[in-house]
């Protein structure tokens, strides 16, 4: 990785502004400040330790939400531990896209049908184009995404993500598979269903 | 023959793990006569590059930043 192209981490305001905006978030998701500033805290530590994969702050904010939004995840599972109510798995309830998608026989519905994408190439120079990308990365759930950024911005191999997440090869071919077929999905009609 | 449904995993895991002799004809037998497939194939390549130029490409430059060079009045 390019060291040279990386961001500027010394960039204060960049750096304020992003603290700022992952603690209103965290604020609102778990209604306590001290939960939510240690949430942010280590969300941070942990996301900033590879920043220099990114030369792209937009790319680089998404991914540090991608951390926070794990943490909330982990701390109010725990909560509900605690208050002994039964949590839903994460996998489990929003693993029902693929059921959208295909029909019994396994095959495509015919309105899902992947549609050819033409030169993808050319996106890469269109600034509303990675507004499209942001929003649609936002859109997965929390593990899915944190799984998918770790493999496609990271470069983390199989065994690293798994050792990290907690979670078997299976699984994480599962979580991978699920943000494909999330993201593709939703770049495919916000994006180029529309160009 | 597998279904689209286990075609589309297997294109997924393709992107992290080399898929053996035996997968690798099945999909390409699925994908001959499938075109929604053939067209996920093409887009997990990609996503991969989207995810890559996402990251690593700088934000054009835009008015704010960038016009350091301009002599100050």
């Amino acid at each position: 990785m390019n060291e040279a192209t990386a961001i500027d981490l010394t960039d204060e305001a960049f750096l304020r502004e992003l603290r700022e905006q992952m603690l209103k978030f965290a604020r609102l998701q778990l209604n306590d400040e001290q939960l939510a500033e240690d949430a942010v805290q280590e969300a941070l530590i942990g996301a900033l330790k590879n920043a220099r994969s990114f030369a792209r702050q937009a790319a680089l904010k998404t991914w540090v939400f991608a951390i926070l939004k794990n943490k909330i995840a982990d701390v109010l599972r725990g909560k509900y531990r605690r208050n002994e109510v039964s949590d839903d798995d994460e996998c489990n309830k929003s693993g029902n896209l693929d059921d959208e998608l295909f029909n019994d026989g396994g095959h495509w519905n015919a309105d899902e049908r992947p549609v050819n994408w033409g030169a993808p190439q050319k996106m890469v120079y269109d600034e509303q184009f990675w507004k499209v990308m942001d929003a649609c990365l936002n859109h997965l759930p929390a593990n899915q995404a944190r799984a998918f950024m770790m493999r496609e911005f990271i470069e983390l191999t199989t065994d690293e993500i798994c050792e990290s997440m907690e979670v078997t090869v299976s699984n994480l071919n599962v979580m991978l598979y699920r943000a494909r077929l999330r993201l593709r999905e939703c770049l495919e009609n916000r994006w180029f269903a529309k160009t | 023959m597998m279904n689209c449904r286990e075609a589309t995993r297997l294109m997924s895991e393709s992107q992290d793990r080399k898929l053996t002799l035996t997968e690798n004809a099945e999909l390409k037998f699925h994908n001959i006569i499938c075109t929604g497939c053939r067209n996920f194939d093409r887009q997990m390549g990609s996503l991969r590059l989207f995810m890559k130029e996402f990251a690593q490409t700088p934000e054009a430059p835009d008015n704010s930043a960038d016009k350091d060079d301009r002599p100050e009045r």
